[in-house]
């Protein structure tokens, strides 16, 4: 099959690839680049495990065709800790307000969550409910994931 | 110990495996890939029953990529399950359609695909049954011809005092029939395994199972009916991505890629996408439950009857033995002296079910705490009385000869009429309203197996840092940090020098599994005595260096001392140094193979379950739209009686998870199955709560300190969803005056029963 360059960022890297037109932006972060963390969890758009943020926006890897990301900005949850190994405030967070159980919905609910603290510092409950509206948990009930999304606002 | 001040018990630590799961680093089955690994696909039954009459794989078999096609009829003669009924690939005949008819592994996922797709399969359809109530009618189709009946041979029975007797001497009776539905467990992470063998046919298996001693086992006996005598099973757990009792069995998919594995001699993984995850996992039983109850004048509870039938599906795994757990709530949830239960579990051409979160205690509570609210207004008492007069205590032994210890279930419904403000709340019939319901569940463990028993072995190094090998498994609930917050207790040390492994049957000791809100308590006192060995060893040893009496000296913050004389310490890594380079020199390890007190039930189901039994009690308050039925939840109240809260972070994380999981149950979830077929097989048409349908919850802990448990610790994994149904039910009857009897509680069943109270009340004006 032919393939095709595509150019963008990932993770912060200039990225100059050749690509197959039929992937999707999940398979070629997982199959192909070996970027396991973000997760599938259905396929088809409904449950947010896949959550990226591409350009300041959080979006299902699962359904972006992978020629979609041309010159575009996308960050992947190994994208959030630091060159010297750093956490990120949200992925600690999270940690520390005991919102990680079986954890597979949690790289995806993170991007989710650093996508809107990105564009909102101080995030009302229902902003952040409807942020993470899309992104299912089965484990948590969601009370500590929204409790530890609260603590990264103002008005904690 | 538990007299002295607790450094680490008690304390919000976070989980221990959050750092790599919030980063993407754990590994999930999802993530597992091996050298020479081929991918297995499944081909399942077009009809929901029927004969297969030929099988044609030649076309799969050319593609090329393919490795092996397997169908029932090239594959050893195998049944699983709790019942031995079902063959992994099926020969002859379909009883679902989710039978797995042939299997095929290849070198990609979409050459395995493609190959599925290229398989033929003749059918004969046959006429089917999908109502345990219409297969038990004489001439109904039989799923299995050669048991001659669609009942399984089960002999669910509890008789306990003389009901009939009871019901004469009643003051009040009422009597009614609830219904439940099928749901299931929509774990995040799909189903998978790989199975790989060694060049001597020894078997590592890499699953997500919850009970990896029993399914060693099983795997081990698949091995030998394949004609592998006295082979190695190996199982390794990923990091499993949701549980809820959807893992505690092994099924036809895991015996597939064994045989996949062993045809083609390379490891084989099977990984479920969302849709086979909805269909070919079996999910939690519908239910049909008659039951009547009574009380005296008075108020106190003279009996309590039930019937129950229960949707089997076409195969038998351990959803057939609820009923052996909803006997709990039915003999011992309230003081209620006489008792009668009987449970048929029917075989269908539906999906075959399996336990979920609760084990049959959501659905027989349903019916008990509809039917006690029903009982307080026949007997003109406000149900919060009713159940305060009726509620259990500490030291009653229960008609099914449950030893009930430590017991809080007073104080958390009245710390649940508190929050709710009951007394001002109840009763104003404007549209909103409050309801509660109680629950008991295994505190203690559960004997439901013939051992309940978990190992632990503990080694220390040379500067104090612990490995713990425990037989429990962590789902996400975090048996991983409450094991490492007791050794680490126990042992004085910190809890980042606990390295907690729990994942291999080559190093783990074994365990019956993660069930029965078991762990934290069989698993946790395995841990405190293997803790408490090594301590005393250590102790022993350094009272020589120190010239200390043993009884003076302690561990704390990493140092051996003496309590009495200051001048008298060593830094533990110091005292163990000493003691590995000594002459004749040691490692220090202790083990604990820890099985509770508890009894397997009689053959009249009597015995005490568990060592201890958790209480609680969920009030909640709604509000109701008359025109549209729809129901807001305003405020929602869980009180839990947990013994003592290790971890009161993550045990909170227990309650809020099943609370809203029984928020799902009570209000949207339902698998809707048509002819055998189910429709909704997606999470577009099967609604999980989201977050934004998460209510104001309220959690409340109450701590008993058991005396049998970990620092007093009782079990905290199912109950948080056990009582939320009938407390929902109960408030919409205290909003509006309807009661809804089958589960979920649709708009569209209560705007139905609100429109039929209107006709009622015009009929009689």
């Amino acid at each position: 099959m032919m393939r095709k360059e595509i150019r963008f960022r990932l993770n912060g890297e200039e990225m100059v690839c050749d690509v197959e037109a039929h992937w999707t932006l999940l398979y070629f972060l997982r199959e192909i680049m070996g970027l396991t963390g973000t997760k599938e969890g259905c396929g088809y758009g409904e449950c947010g495990a896949c959550t990226v943020i591409i350009d300041n926006e959080a979006i299902n890897a699962c359904l972006y065709p992978i020629m979609e990301v041309e010159g575009k900005d996308v960050t992947t949850i190994e994208g959030l800790v630091s060159q010297n190994g750093e956490l990120h405030p949200i992925q600690k967070a999270f940690i520390e307000e005991g919102a990680v159980q079986c954890g597979f919905c949690t790289p995806g609910m993170i991007m989710s969550a650093k996508a809107l603290l990105d564009e909102n510092k101080d995030p009302t409950e229902e902003e952040i409910k409807e942020a993470i509206a899309g992104n299912l948990c089965r484990c948590t009930g969601y009370v500590k994931i929204i409790d530890a999304i609260k603590t990264m606002g103002g008005g904690r | 110990m538990n007299g002295d001040v607790l450094s680490l018990v008690g304390k919000n630590i976070p989980k221990k495996d959050a750092p790599l799961k919030v980063t993407g680093q754990a590994q999930y089955i999802q993530d597992i890939k091996l050298p020479g690994m081929l991918w297995g696909k499944i081909l399942y039954s077009r009809y929901p029953h029927g004969r297969i009459l030929n099988i044609d794989t030649k076309r799969a078999e050319r593609l090329p990529g393919v490795k092996a096609v397997l169908t029932g009829s090239t594959i050893p003669d195998i049944k699983i399950g709790f019942m031995k009924d079902n063959p992994p690939l099926k020969k002859g005949k379909v009883c679902s359609m989710r039978d797995e008819v042939a299997a095929v592994a290849a070198t990609s996922p979409e050459v395995a695909q493609e190959a599925i797709e290229l398989i033929d399969v003749e059918y004969e359809e046959l006429p089917g049954v999908f109502d345990p109530v219409e297969a038990m009618k004489e001439g109904a189709p039989l799923i299995h011809e050669e048991l001659k009946s669609n009942v399984l041979k089960l002999p669910w029975k509890l008789i306990c005092g003389d009901v009939d007797r009871a019901k004469a001497e009643s003051a009040y009776i009422v009597e009614d029939t609830y219904k439940t539905q099928w749901v299931t467990h929509c774990c995040l992470g799909t189903s998978g395994c790989i199975a790989s063998f060694d060049v001597n046919n020894n078997l590592t298996m890499y699953s997500n199972t919850q009970i990896p001693s029993l399914a060693q086992r099983d795997y081990i006996d698949a091995l030998n009916a394949f004609g592998l005598k006295n082979k190695r099973v190996r199982v390794v757990q990923s990091v499993i991505g949701g549980g809820f009792g959807s893992k505690l069995d092994t099924y036809p998919y895991e015996y597939i890629a064994i045989l996949l594995a062993l045809k083609t001699r390379r490891p084989v993984k099977i990984l479920f996408t969302r849709e086979e995850e909805f269909f070919a996992t079996s999910p939690r039983q519908c239910t049909l439950t008659k039951i009547s109850q009574g009380c005296d004048r008075e108020g106190r509870l003279t009996f309590r009857e039930m019937e129950m039938i229960l949707d089997n599906g076409a195969y038998t795994s351990w959803g057939a033995t609820t009923p052996s757990v909803m006997m709990m709530p039915i003999s011992s949830l309230y003081k209620v002296p006489n008792v009668r239960y009987t449970a048929k579990c029917v075989y269908t051409n539906n999906n075959y079910s399996q336990a979920m979160r609760g084990y049959g205690n959501p659905q027989a509570t349903f019916a008990i705490e509809s039917s006690m609210d029903q009982l307080a207004e026949a007997a003109g008492m406000d149900p919060y009385e009713f159940r305060m007069k009726n509620a259990n205590e500490p030291g009653e032994v229960t008609p099914q000869r449950f030893k009930i210890t430590s017991c809080g279930m007073k104080e958390c419904i009245e710390a649940v009429a508190e929050k709710l403000n009951w007394k001002e709340k109840r009763g104003r019939h404007n549209g909103r309203g409050v309801g509660m319901a109680s629950l008991i569940h295994v505190g203690g463990g559960a004997r439901v197996y013939k051992s309940d028993g978990c190992g632990t072995i503990i080694k220390i190094d040379d500067y104090g840092k612990v490995d713990v090998f425990t037989g429990s498994t962590d789902i996400g609930q975090g048996s991983d940090t409450v094991i490492a917050q007791i050794v680490a207790e126990v042992l004085g040390i910190s809890i980042e020098d606990v390295n907690v492994i729990n994942n291999d049957t080559d190093v783990c000791p074994w365990d019956v599994g993660v069930h029965a809100s078991r762990t934290t308590f069989v698993a946790g006192n395995s841990a405190l005595y293997a803790a408490e060995k090594i301590k005393a060893e250590i102790l022993t040893i350094v009272s020589h260096m120190l010239g200390e009496d043993v009884a003076f000296l302690d561990i704390k913050n990493g140092v051996v001392y003496s309590k009495r004389d200051k001048e008298k310490s060593m830094p533990l890594g110091k005292a163990l140094r000493s003691i590995h380079y000594a002459t004749g020199g040691k490692m220090l390890m202790a083990e604990c193979f820890y099985d509770p007190a508890n009894e397997n039930f009689d053959r009249e189901f009597k015995g005490n379950l568990s060592v201890s039994y958790a209480y609680g009690a969920h009030g909640v308050e709604v509000e109701v739209d008359r025109k549209t039925g729809k129901v807001k939840i305003l405020n929602y109240v869980a009180a839990h009686d947990v013994g003592r809260a290790i971890n009161p972070m993550l045990l909170e994380g227990q309650i809020f998870g099943g609370g809203v999981m029984g928020l799902g149950y009570a209000l949207g979830e339902e698998m809707v199955y048509i002819n055998g077929v189910l429709k909704n097989g997606n999470f577009l048409d099967y609604k999980i709560p989201t977050a934004k349908d998460v209510p104001p919850i309220e959690t409340i802990i109450v701590e008993t300190v058991d005396k049998d448990g970990p620092f007093g610790a009782k079990g905290i994994g199912e109950p948080g969803l056990v009582p939320t149904a009938p407390a929902i039910s109960n408030a919409i009857y205290d909003a509006v005056g309807v009661r809804i009897k089958d589960l979920p509680i649709t708009p569209e069943k209560i705007l139905k029963a609100l429109k039929e109270k209107g006709a009622e009340k015009l009929d009689e004006a």
